[in-house]
């Protein structure tokens, strides 16, 4: 069973067949990041097939939306990918609005901007921590849960919520932003910068994480658009695809920041490309706090809302990649089917092929840079 | 370079004609009352290939095809470089229909098209497209799971999301828990 030592000296193509096993990962694993459970076929070290199972946190959101109405399905949207909320509330809000005609005005769209971009530095950092924790470095998850404190205790502030925030509402937002929340964002962005460059100097250069991640598990750009995979995955295979800027949504149009891409396809790239989303989003908020208008933060909305049969979509860009609602009205106030379309699920589904004649602390590597919310899979 | 969109509502048009098979139903206007007893009559038949705005729906095509089209347009849309977005399916009951909404993205231009077609719901079945698209395993073994539609050709329709010994399908319109 176990490969003898100079049989696996050399890559899986020349080396002589070995009797394979059935290495069973999760559903309880650390490294799985929640109940995703992978079914390794192994070839001493090497993976001949790993075969993701999932659905054991199932919940059938896509029913619940079904026998409630629009406005009470709102806070499951913020519990499908528990790190990145903001972004789903936007998009069901978003897709409602868009087929109710609801407008929304100038000052709750920034509002959504600047939080969706600090939710997304919070999603960011715990994707950061839990790869290192994952490559066995305890030392940085304590640096993001410290920045990630400051992020949940403004939004808390706002919404009351920590982490399944449901602040946006049809037509604008659950109350205004006050002077704390104001305040408190632009000195997190003012501290920010500076433990960026730290992380860079602490971790990012770090050799060790370097031979870790440079050159592993290669997605190349092709694969992400056979599997439909986004997010940061498809950004470190060089293509520039990011919602906010394809398919621009809210007020995003009006902000000068970048598409951070890194052309190598492995870990590293897609490490990179998060790391560059942070300094990123930092821009964001700030022409967004400068920018901030005056006014309303509600439109007008219907008491009883109904919404004109057909079917209509919404896309943004949430911290994992493109997230998706497709709703279907017949007319009635409850929807007839929401669809949600989550980027872990199929971010998730390439692993089978990208993983194929890894090593299996690489296959972990690559995993943890693919940044899974297994709720996000699940739904 | 990629095409544009009316380089590409045309192909579908060009598709669509130089196939015999009609399709079943056309557009996705549901029934004024989904618990009508009657099949709806097709509502004066819309065109099978849609030019949609892209800010009233989020979409910007929507194409119409028989359920035996679907690898063709998988393949059409393969050919100018889209990528999957997501594959489910709708249950109308008062219609006696399933249908089979398929998403697609490009990864470069804007644009979003949406492949639709139907299924009668005593026969749910049409081709798999992971053939073209490996990425629809799985979105179509989910759909299998919610709705009990067979994509034929699939490697492994098994319980995904549901428990490996379900045999119901929850988003049926006359599930019962």
């Amino acid at each position: 069973m176990i490969a003898q030592p100079e049989t696996i000296s050399t890559g899986s193509s020349s080396r002589t067949p070995q009797e394979t096993f059935v290495l069973n990962l999760g559903p309880q694993h650390p490294a799985a990041h929640g109940v995703l459970r992978v079914l390794m076929t192994m070839d001493g070290e090497w993976i001949t097939k790993a075969e993701p199972i999932i659905g054991y946190i199932h919940r059938m959101h896509e029913k619940m939306g079904e026998n409630r109405t629009w406005a009470k399905f709102l806070p499951n949207t913020s519990r499908i990918d528990y790190l990145s909320a903001m972004h789903y509330t936007h998009a069901y809000v978003g897709a409602v609005e868009r087929a109710a005609k609801i407008e929304v005005p100038a000052r709750a769209e920034y509002v959504r901007v600047i939080t969706s971009e600090l939710n997304r530095i919070s999603s960011h950092l715990v994707w950061w921590g839990a790869l290192l924790l994952d490559l066995g470095g305890f030392t940085p998850i304590l640096y993001a849960f410290e920045d990630r404190e400051k992020l949940l205790d403004l939004l808390e502030g706002l919404c009351g919520a920590r982490l399944t925030y449901c602040y946006y509402r049809f037509g604008g937002l659950y109350n205004d932003v006050d002077d704390d929340f104001l305040n408190g964002t632009r000195k997190f962005v003012k501290e920010m910068r500076p433990r960026l460059k730290m992380y860079r100097a602490l971790v990012t250069d770090n050799i060790i994480l370097r031979k870790r991640m440079t050159g592993i598990g290669p997605i190349s750009a092709e694969m992400c658009r056979k599997y439909g995979a986004t997010g940061p995955v498809i950004r470190g295979a060089g293509v520039a695809y990011d919602v906010r800027k394809v398919e621009p949504y809210s007020v995003y149009p009006q902000f000068d920041f970048k598409i951070p891409t890194y052309p190598e396809c492995d870990s590293m790239a897609r490490y990179l490309v998060r790391m560059d989303e942070i300094e990123q989003s930092l821009r964001i908020i700030e022409q967004a706090l400068d920018g901030l208008p005056a006014g309303p933060f509600m439109g007008k909305v219907p008491r009883v809302l109904k919404l004109p049969a057909g079917d209509y979509c919404y896309a943004v860009e949430a911290a994992r990649g493109r997230f998706m609602v497709r709703i279907v009205s017949d007319g009635k106030d409850t929807p007839y089917r929401v669809k949600l379309r989550t980027p872990s699920f199929s971010n998730l589904s390439l692993y089978e092929e990208a993983s194929r004649g890894m090593i299996l602390p690489d296959a972990l590597a690559m995993m943890g840079s693919l940044d899974l919310v297994i709720p996000d899979i699940d739904r | 370079m990629s095409a544009s969109i009316d380089q590409i509502s045309e192909r579908f048009t060009r598709l669509l004609e130089h196939s015999s098979a009609t399709p079943l139903a056309t557009v996705p206007e549901p029934a004024p009352s989904p618990v009508a007893a009657a099949p709806a009559p097709n509502p004066t038949t819309p065109a099978p290939v849609q030019r949609v705005d892209h800010a009233l729906k989020g979409f910007d095509l929507s194409v119409a095809v028989a359920p035996q089209q679907v690898v063709q347009a998988a393949e059409l849309l393969d050919s100018e470089g889209f990528a999957l977005d997501a594959i489910t399916g709708v249950d109308w009951l008062a219609q006696g229909e399933m249908e089979i909404v398929y998403d697609f993205f490009h990864p470069t231009t804007s644009l979003h098209i949406v492949i639709r077609t139907r299924v009668p719901r005593a026969e749910p079945e049409l081709p798999t497209i992971s053939t073209v698209f490996p990425g629809a395993n799985w979105h179509e073994r989910e759909t299998h799971d919610f709705f009990g539609i067979r994509f034929l050709g699939h490697p492994n329709l098994a319980p995904f999301l549901l428990p490996e010994d379900a045999t119901f399908h929850p988003l049926l319109k006359d599930y019962k828990p």
